[in-house]
């Protein structure tokens, strides 16, 4: 009975951090803030769900091969947003902060120049 | 309610077959038209595999104390249907290459009037 | 409750294919595809087809997704606007569509078991496969034994696909001098891929092997191997990759694979029964089932890996030599 609010609780949680990283992708304004709040869901919400699974299982094969998923799921995820983040970056994206100080480096110097 | 739960697997699936029918004829780029049959084809599968669903059955494996199963031969069918799907995409998109090479474009509008540089 | 994930999971796959018709910027139009594959394989496993769902997933979100890329790669990522106009393509699907509705209205409704697919030959399959063939996967023992012809058909298809796109593209030449070139600087993803790559291969086996039991089968297994060396290409670069398994012996093995299945059809003519009848093969019918249903499984295997795996070095062979990365 204990197990079965404890797992509860913990589905909850992982379905809530879903929403917010998908929420989180929407909302953020730059492309690097957008690559994060999407690796919330990959490793936070994972985590979360499949304990809240492993706990309603009897223990045996299946919980097993659960925690294999979830240990692949660590594995890859967290590479496939670093990847992402470094290609872009290898294509010459810059962040919020960086395109914000060129564009008033811009200005100033059109100013200083005027 | 029950005519709706009976009925929307077919019209999700009728509508998904006419956005993919939409893709193939409408699209000029050839690529949009490949990914336009293959969406075509996965809702064929979907109603065959509703088809066979079973209220209350559960997957064609069999297991104790299970009485009721949902029907394997849907299963079989659309399993080699979907292995024939992405041998012909993957001929399709052969043929888009060398069309990109023979003519340079892959834009249907474009290439009908163009000569044959190969 | 499950027929209310059913309508979510359906309207997310209806959105999906809406998205698919509206973006004109063709690397979204594939991810959107991939995505609608993922939804496809959710919505299976929904409905109870776990075998098609693994299928499915594996081979729509995997190979597809890849040579769509691939093929993006050579062709350019966005589609021009188009000029004629669009509203006779609106009408004519908005007929059909109306037909087809007014069609589907006469179908018997949605789970009911008695009806009349669930009636005529399913349930000899249900009751009479764990007695003549033994094993516990129904899809299996109907796919590689009742319905063995038809496999033996798709596995020719597959092969057929092969050579195929090897006419019209190429094989890349193994190439002895740029084997070190690569990805050197991208540390995390080099590690990453070494961890993952043998693992794949050996759930790969045991996909293979396990397909009797549970969902699974030779062209689950077939798929996900070629994807590890898929994987081991992209990051280590296409010339290592043509020297660890070398094109020539992919055209070897997709014929032996055809090879090994035709050939125990054969075998079981000259030991005295039907084409593809397995029950001769051993002393036990059953027995004779179980082998003959391991052989064919790993033919079907060794061909759609290798299939596969040339397909890919086709597509990948062009951008190389068009020098993109």
């Amino acid at each position: 009975m204990i197990l079965e609010t404890i797992s509860t609780i913990l589905l909850l949680l992982g379905a809530f951090f879903g929403l917010t990283g998908a929420i989180g992708l929407f909302k953020f304004p730059d492309f690097f803030t957008r690559v994060h709040a999407a690796s919330v869901t990959d490793s936070i919400a994972a985590i979360l769900i499949i304990s809240g699974l492993i706990l309603r299982t009897d223990f045996d094969l299946v919980a097993a091969k659960l925690l294999f998923i979830l240990i692949f799921l660590l594995l890859t995820s967290p590479t496939a947003s670093h990847a992402l983040a470094k290609s872009a970056r290898h294509g010459g994206l810059l962040s919020l902060a960086e395109t914000r100080a060129n564009n008033q480096e811009a200005s100033s110097t059109k100013e200083g120049n005027n | 309610m029950s005519f709706i739960v009976d009925y929307y697997n077919y019209w999700i699936v009728v509508f998904l077959m006419m956005a993919g029918f939409y893709i193939v004829i409408s699209a000029t780029n050839l690529v949009k038209k490949v990914v336009g049959l293959n969406i075509f084809q996965t809702s064929v599968f979907m109603m065959y595999i509703t088809m066979g669903k079973v209220s209350g059955g559960s997957a064609p494996i069999v297991a104790e104390g299970i009485t009721s199963y949902s029907n394997p031969l849907p299963h079989v069918l659309i399993l080699t249907a979907i292995v024939v799907g992405v041998a012909t995409t993957a001929v399709g998109l052969a043929l888009i290459v060398r069309i990109k090479r023979a003519y340079g474009t892959v834009e249907e509008n474009e290439f009908e009037d163009k000569e044959d540089l190969i | 409750m499950a027929e209310f994930i059913d309508l979510v999971l359906l309207g997310m796959l209806a959105i999906t294919a809406l998205g698919v018709i509206i973006l004109k910027d063709l690397f979204a139009v594939v991810m959107l595809f991939g995505i609608y594959s993922f939804l496809s394989a959710l919505i299976f496993v929904n409905l109870d087809a776990v075998d098609v769902a693994f299928t499915e997933a594996a081979v729509g979100a995997g190979i597809s997704t890849v040579l769509m890329l691939g093929t993006l790669a050579l062709t350019g990522r966005k589609e021009k606007v188009g000029s004629h106009t669009s509203w006779l393509p609106l009408v004519v699907v908005v007929i059909t569509g109306g037909a087809l509705i007014y069609g589907t209205l006469d179908m018997p409704a949605f789970g009911d078991p008695n009806n009349p697919i669930h009636q005529h030959v399913a349930p000899r399959y249900i009751e009479e496969s764990p007695k003549e063939v033994g094993l516990p996967n129904m899809v299996t023992s109907v796919l590689a034994s009742y319905r063995a012809f038809d496999t033996l058909g798709e596995t020719a298809v597959v092969f057929a696909a092969a050579i195929g796109v090897l006419s019209l593209l190429g094989l890349p030449k193994p190439d002895r001098r740029a084997v070190e070139s690569g990805l050197k600087s991208h540390l995390v993803l080099r590690v990453v891929a070494k961890l993952i790559i043998p693992l794949t291969i050996l759930f790969a086996l045991y996909v293979q092997f396990h397909g009797d039991y549970g969902p699974g089968g030779g062209f689950q297994a077939g798929v996900i191997a070629a994807a590890a060396v898929i994987l081991y290409a992209l990051v280590f670069g296409l010339p290592l990759a043509t020297h660890v398994v070398q094109p020539t012996w992919l055209k070897v093995l997709a014929a032996l694979g055809v090879l090994i299945y035709a050939g125990t059809g054969v075998a079981s003519l000259f030991l005295g029964g039907s084409f593809l009848d397995y029950n001769v093969l051993a002393s036990d019918p059953v027995a004779g089932q179980h082998i003959g249903i391991i052989v064919i499984e790993l033919g079907v295997g060794i061909t759609v890996f290798a299939a596969m795996l040339s397909i890919f070095y086709a597509f990948a062979g062009q951008a190389e030599g068009k020098n993109i990365q």
